[in-house]
């Protein structure tokens, strides 16, 4: 995947890159707004992401005349500020997720992929799913319905939700902070870790008694739904 | 004191303007008294005068120019020194009678008043002028010294008076600005202490109740409050140093440890992932201490929407239905009608899931946790245990940061939690209230929104959206 990260703090930068180098990423680097601008509109890249406060153009500024050129690469906004306004802000000025420093690579990596994604299915067009399948798991998004391996399993309210949001980014790493996100539309941390405790419930129903986990956790990350052939 | 600090100061300049209105008000009375007394004399005069040429003209009907002749040349020897001046000339200027010398200089109107100078004493003279039968002139006047001695009286008064008022004007506007100086320069000085450093300093009270001291007493007032926040301040940061100075001490002593021997990949795996996991506590309690400033500092009213107090009161139900389950305990939503308030829907659920996980971290285990809404007004939440509760004269403390009354510290949290909520609550004009919940505790959250507190979205107050 090729990600530009416009970020004018040099070391974390370098750090940035390395890592998402490491997770099999292609990185480009820039550290004002201008040269961000200039690389954004000259190549083609799968997600941007853009610091808030950068010298000279400001990373609003630059998403914005990217927007108003017609270019939709998905972006993620970097920012100190952490307030509700300025989240506001930067999702209204054409942003589609937005990050708050200090934030965990895992979380920014996670971020990514999923923004990532979200860019190619929008690419492909909007298609109304009614069932989810991953490996040999199935929802029934009509029916309300969950079997894996032919057998019924009852999900309630909520594990269905959390499931049918695993399953809608099986593959991909889910934080905590995410998975509250989609889940329950809040975003806070909570003192406890509550959402492991929901994904334990939800590991009794869905892996208990099958040979084959599919829920697996990311060590320092979060959660992901996966089978062991990789099969995406 | 400087001098022209003292000629400076705003008093001294306040009682020369004040002393400038004074005198011309002053000046306007005088000049007003002296022309009222000038207009009198004169009308006097021409009175007295007028009476005289009633007498001539009688003595000049019956006697015609001769006996006016004689009777001028009576009364200008029968007067010496009443003032009177008779004078009757040919046209040639020749003096015929009376008791002037030469006819004055200058042209002489035929009929008519004129003033001249008597050649004679140079006095001044008013007087009325007559021809008689043609041939003849006649003045009949008064000297009018008398006119001129009040014009200098006045004037002098004037001078005089306007000199003494300046000098003790100009002295009692020094004398008041030395003591209104003196009393602010005691403001200052202590002011100047404050900034210094000395933040216990007060400013002195007279004790009249004067304008003075109230401005002392309110900016003593203002200073005790100042030192309270600050006292708080340094609390807090004290606070702040030791919770993010005991991690960050770990955090390094682990990674210097484990730089001191030869490293194999296992060991260094082991370290750096538990050097994340420290600084992951780091963030988070640094993440809680922004969010409490942010709630504090109330800056983002703006973004705020219309929250269903329910809703959100069975969102953090369901989030924490799992936890109270493992440790088996009930969590239940009571039953009960909905309210609403203007808000931040993420804040509010961020405090309501600490109270939540407040709790469940101290209910007994099979403990029983009631989340209630009550539609008020004032619209209510309330999150109530059968733990073992919170000693009244400890919940005042349990709401400060870094506070945590369980007295070895050591089990999950950061002491955040409740300083959170407190921050929240006062952010949405809400009281929040520990009482005791028999046994256990109860927190309340009543929401009661100031009078004309604006919801951005559609301008409705809070309260009217709360009633609704």
């Amino acid at each position: 995947m090729k990600i530009l990260v416009i970020e004018d703090d040099v070391p974390s930068a370098t750090y940035m890159a390395k890592g998402l180098e490491e997770s099999g990423h292609a990185i480009d680097l820039a550290h004002d707004g201008k040269t961000g601008l200039l690389l954004a509109a000259t190549n083609d890249y799968d997600v941007l992401v853009v610091d808030r406060m950068l010298p000279g153009l400001d990373g609003l500024s630059v998403v914005k005349t990217l927007r108003a050129t017609g270019n939709a690469t998905p972006v993620l906004f970097l920012s100190a500020l952490g307030q509700v306004d300025n989240r506001v802000e930067g999702l209204k000025a054409g942003g589609d997720d937005y990050l708050v420093k200090p934030y965990a690579f895992s979380e920014l990596l996670a971020r990514i992929e999923a923004l990532a994604r979200r860019g190619a299915a929008a690419g492909e067009g909007e298609v109304q799913v009614t069932s989810l399948r991953y490996a040999d798991l199935g929802m029934d998004l009509l029916s309300r319905r969950v079997e894996r391996d032919g057998r019924r399993i009852d999900l309630q309210p909520r594990e269905f939700k959390l499931l049918e949001v695993l399953l809608r980014h099986a593959g991909q790493v889910m934080t905590r902070t995410m998975l509250l996100e989609k889940v329950w539309d809040y975003r806070f941390d909570p003192q406890t870790n509550i959402i492991d405790v929901h994904i334990s419930r939800l590991r009794q129903k869905i892996d208990k008694g099958f040979d084959v986990p599919l829920i697996h956790t990311v060590r320092g990350a979060g959660y992901s739904l996966r089978a062991p052939d990789g099969t995406p | 004191m400087r001098r022209t600090a003292l000629l400076r100061s705003s008093t001294f300049r306040l009682t020369l303007a004040y002393l400038a209105v004074f005198g011309l008000s002053a000046l306007v009375l005088l000049s007003f008294v002296y022309g009222a007394s000038v207009t009198f004399m004169e009308r006097q005069v021409m009175a007295t005068i007028d009476a005289e040429v009633q007498g001539l003209r009688e003595q000049y009907q019956t006697g015609g120019l001769a006996a006016l002749a004689r009777t001028i040349a009576f009364r200008a020897e029968s007067d010496h020194n009443s003032g009177s001046v008779y004078v009757l000339f040919d046209t040639a200027g020749n003096v015929l009678a009376g008791n002037l010398d030469e006819p004055p200089a200058g042209r002489i109107t035929d009929e008519g008043w004129l003033s001249f100078t008597r050649a004679s004493d140079g006095k001044p003279v008013l007087a009325q002028a007559f021809l008689v039968d043609g041939r003849a002139h006649l003045l009949v006047g008064r000297t009018i010294e008398d006119k001129r001695d009040t014009q200098r009286l006045i004037r002098n008064a004037v001078f005089l008076g306007g000199a003494v008022m300046l000098v003790l004007g100009a002295a009692g506007g020094l004398v008041l600005s030395r003591w209104t100086l003196a009393r602010l320069e005691a403001v200052n000085r202590t002011t100047t202490r404050i900034m210094g450093g000395d933040l216990g300093q007060r400013i002195a009270v007279k004790g009249g109740g004067d304008e003075f001291d109230e401005l002392a007493l309110n900016l003593n007032a203002m200073l005790e409050r100042i030192e309270q926040l600050v006292a708080g301040m340094r609390e807090v940061t004290d606070n702040v140093a030791h919770d993010l100075r005991t991690p960050l001490t770990r955090l390094r002593a682990r990674i210097e440890v484990g730089l001191m021997g030869p490293l194999d990949p296992a060991t260094a795996r082991t370290v750096l992932e538990d050097t994340v996991n420290d600084a992951e506590t780091l963030i988070a309690t640094f993440d809680a201490l922004l969010n409490i400033a942010r709630a504090e500092a109330g800056e983002q009213r703006a973004s705020w929407e219309r929250v269903a107090l329910r809703e959100i009161c069975r969102d953090v139900v369901d989030l924490y239905a799992p936890l109270a389950e493992d440790r088996h305990m009930t969590l239940v939503l009571r039953p009960g009608p909905d309210a609403a308030v203007a808000g931040n829907r993420h804040m509010l659920a961020q405090a309501l899931a600490n109270l939540v996980d407040n709790a469940i971290k101290y209910a007994p285990e099979g403990g029983r946790i009631e989340v209630g809404v009550g539609a008020g007004p004032p619209p209510v939440v309330e999150v109530a245990d059968n733990g073992p509760g919170i000693p009244t004269h400890l919940r005042e403390r349990a709401l400060e940061r870094f506070v945590r009354l369980a007295p070895d510290r050591t089990g999950p949290g950061n002491g955040l939690g409740l300083s959170l909520v407190k921050a929240v609550a006062r952010l949405h004009g809400a009281a929040l209230d520990l009482d005791d919940n028999r046994p256990g505790l109860v927190v309340r959250l009543r929401f009661q929104a100031p009078a004309g507190r604006i919801l951005p979205s559609d301008g409705r107050p809070a309260e009217a959206i709360a009633a609704s």
